[in-house]
């Protein structure tokens, strides 16, 4: 592998000297890769983004560039394009006027520059826009218009921040998969804030899941998905059933330990970054690796579990079941509509069961 | 069904117009005081801009004699016996005094003219034409007529052309008045260069004011702005007086100055066309500020960082970005201390010299100095004319602007 393109090394920034809102960040950006910045609102991410800009100076550490350290580089002698949540587009310029600007600032010749503009709008698809002004194009269009001003200087590294977020939902299906393409096409490195996880998991080559400052998890997203490597990243990707219990025994030639849930069973599950024997632990299962069967747990395999349907919901490409377990905890199961059983109406009798390798267990979250 | 459509749409009719009936009376006693307050006072002096009435009443006779002269030569011996009588009767009656202040406005030593020739008028019967040309040489002469004839009335441009520092020759055509009068076309330009600098100085130390006021949390703006206003809501009188203090030979400034030794002997800072403008500037900044910084204020941040984040350093988003923007900011501020400026009085009457004085003193010197209505209405419809054109260039370009931005 290359060097890097950009390293954040020991990066922490605070705003007031007291609250941190980067935590020691140390991030490897690989040249032409797909990064998505993941997480709710206030844990960093945008920050960070903000700082690899040159918006926001670090209070610590080292952010390097093409092995250049930039931290207190102002943002204009960069050279990274950035897109916005906003657009923001020159409301006095045209669309030409726009995407022509950093061409402009670098004293490019108006011929060349002319045709690098058309270049980059054919490119997102908007020939023929040039001569109007951004508040006669729609929200998708306009930015496209900011994808093409952020790419026609050719940086090799583009920032986007939450770029699709004022966008309607089937738009930016859409759009994910134009600026997808764009990134194939071009070979940038990418690095994208979103706090929408079906975005980050739709675009990413990796994805680093930000919380409280710091990264929880730094993976590709199928690892992000199937190992995740706390409670929060669980969470926070994708849905997961959460069985509290305390830790019985592990057995670190397999990577398994055994979890004794509250309600009195044990159950094997993937070692997790849960502590040793006697420690609290959360038992994480995605509702999708739930088996389910109506009639006795017997029947359905030896170690099943019994339980009760509270109710299940139709939605359409699939159906959802809400189960009480034997031993009071309760659990969602989703079935394909094609394996829907229309025996499991709320009230009947059914058991449950699952891999222990679908089975993840974790230290509890703090207020878990 | 029919029925009961139509009764709907009668109700919703008469509640219509009970609305804007309720309106109508609601703005009806602004609209009532806007027009005796206002349009009718300027309606009013406006048009003493353009009457000519003393004349024609002081003096009928000569004034229906001399409307069919041809202005070539002398005038028949009628409008001599005319002018003869006219004049006894005015001495008589005491009105002599206003057909001479008109008729000195156009001829200087009219007055005296009259007055001298009123105590040596002919009797009845005796030759008038005669004794008036023994009375004073002046008779004789096509000018003094013509003078008479062009008072007639009852409208003149005399007022209007005067204030271009125009007249009509006795022959009826627009010629350029005499040296010694032509006087008003100096001070409009004066006028304007005045409030031209003045605009310039308060946009180049307004700009970055508003540019601050704009970049602060709301919070930290509003204590600012309060600083901004606080000379705002000082009376005008007070703060032109402040400027005096400060100004004069043994003011603040000069002692200053004096005890840090930079200078040897006081300057001449007070009675200057520089004090005039700075103190002018001061007085007009906030009209300045405060529409630049509701323009700065309203250009997203966003914009600025994305120029810095495609490679345009910070003046170039400034040249680029934040100047453009902000240009309908500029021109209502512009327009705003121009107007204003154009009007001023008392901050130059007060802190100016005898050639800093703008039209409006001028104005103020006609009516309340030489009580000469018509010259002052002149001016005000030449300041009228200046601002109500300013205005419409203003209009086209802010006009433009809106286009352009949206």
């Amino acid at each position: 592998m290359s060097a890097p393109i950009v390293r954040f090394l020991g990066v922490e920034k605070s705003y007031d000297g007291v609250t941190p809102v980067v935590r020691h960040l140390d991030l490897d950006i690989a040249r032409g890769e797909f990064l998505t910045l993941l997480g709710p609102s206030g844990s960093g991410k945008t920050t960070t983004l903000m700082m690899l800009a040159g918006f926001e100076v670090p209070t610590a550490g080292r952010i390097e560039v093409e092995g250049r350290d930039v931290s207190r580089l102002p943002p204009h002698r960069r050279g990274i394009g950035v897109v916005f949540q906003s657009y923001a587009l020159f409301p006095h310029m045209s669309v030409a006027e726009n995407v022509g600007f950093p061409l402009e600032v670098r004293g490019m010749a108006r011929a060349e520059r002319s045709a690098r503009v058309a270049r980059a709008l054919e490119m997102v698809r908007l020939g023929g826009f040039g001569e109007r002004r951004p508040a006669q194009l729609s929200g998708g269009q306009q930015q496209r218009v900011a994808l093409a001003r952020a790419l026609v200087f050719e940086p090799s590294l583009v920032l986007m921040d939450e770029p699709l977020g004022a966008l309607d939902k089937q738009l930016r299906a859409e759009m994910q998969l134009e600026i997808r393409h764009l990134h194939e096409q071009l070979g940038v490195t990418v690095v994208y804030v979103t706090h929408d996880q079906e975005e980050a998991l739709t675009l990413s080559d990796r994805i680093a899941v930000f919380h409280h400052g710091a990264v929880q998890q730094l993976d590709a997203p199928a690892q992000l998905y199937e190992r995740p490597a706390n409670a929060f990243v669980a969470r926070f990707i994708g849905e997961n059933n959460r069985l509290a219990g305390t830790v019985s025994e592990i057995d670190s030639e397999d990577g398994m330990v055994k979890v004794a849930l509250a309600g009195g069973r044990s159950l094997w599950a993937m070692r997790g970054d849960c502590g040793t024997a006697g420690a609290r632990a959360v038992v994480s299962v995605r509702p999708e690796r739930i088996a389910l069967a109506p009639g006795p747990a017997a029947d359905l395999s030896e170690d099943a579990i019994p339980a009760r349907v509270v109710e299940t919901i139709y939605l359409g490409d699939h159906v959802r079941v809400r189960l009480a377990l034997e031993g009071g905890a309760e659990v969602m199961a989703k079935r394909p509509i094609a394996a829907a059983d229309p025996r499991l109406v709320a009230g009947a009798e059914a058991a449950v069961a699952w891999q222990p390798e679908h089975a993840i267990a974790f230290a509890p979250e703090p207020g878990d | 069904m029919a029925d009961a459509a139509a009764g709907l749409a009668r109700r919703v009719r008469r509640a219509g117009l009970r609305r804007r009936a309720a309106a109508v009376l609601l703005v009806a006693p602004l609209l009532l005081f806007l027009l005796i307050g206002f349009a009718a006072p300027i309606a009013a002096l406006l048009a003493r801009g353009v009457q000519d009435t003393e004349v024609p009443r002081v003096l009928p006779r000569v004034t229906a004699a001399l409307a069919d002269w041809d202005g070539q030569g002398l005038p028949g011996p009628d409008a001599f016996a005319a002018l003869a009588e006219d004049m006894r009767e005015a001495r008589a009656a005491g009105t002599l005094a206003q057909a001479a202040t008109r008729l000195n406005y156009d001829i200087n030593g009219f007055r005296t003219l009259m007055f001298a020739t009123a105590r040596r008028l002919p009797g009845p019967g005796e030759d008038a034409q005669a004794a008036l040309l023994a009375a004073d040489p002046a008779w004789g002469e096509r000018a003094t007529w013509a003078a008479i004839r062009r008072a007639g009335g009852p409208v003149t441009d005399f007022y209007l052309l005067a204030a271009i520092d125009l007249k009509r020759d006795e022959a009826g055509r627009i010629v350029a008045a005499p040296a010694e009068q032509a006087i008003f076309r100096d001070v409009l330009v004066r006028t304007l260069g005045i409030s031209l600098l003045v605009t310039l100085l308060c946009l180049v130390a307004g700009y970055p004011v508003a540019a601050l006021l704009a970049s602060l949390p709301t919070r930290q703006a509003a204590v600012l702005l309060a600083f901004v206003l606080l000379p705002f809501w000082t009376s005008l009188l007070v703060r032109t007086a402040a400027w005096v203090v400060l100004l004069q030979r043994e003011g603040v400034v000069n002692t200053a100055l004096l005890g840090l030794g930079l200078i040897e002997a006081p300057v001449q800072m007070i009675f200057t066309r520089f004090a005039v403008v700075l103190a002018m500037a001061h007085i007009l900044l906030p009209f300045m500020i405060l529409p630049l910084y509701a323009v700065l204020r309203a250009i997203p941040p966003g914009l600025g960082r994305a120029a810095a984040s495609l490679g345009a350093p910070p003046w170039r988003v400034f040249l680029r970005v934040t100047w453009p923007l902000s240009l309908p900011g500029v021109a209502a501020g512009s327009l705003m201390v121009f107007i204003q400026a154009l009007g001023y009085y008392i901050t130059p009457a007060l802190l100016g010299g005898a050639s800093d004085q703008m039209i409006s003193w001028f104005i103020a010197f006609y009516a309340s100095r030489t009580v000469n209505w018509g010259m002052a209405a002149a001016l005000s419809a030449l300041l009228l004319v200046a601002t109500a054109a300013l205005f419409a260039v203003y209009a086209r370009l802010a006009g433009e602007a809106r286009v352009r931005v949206a």
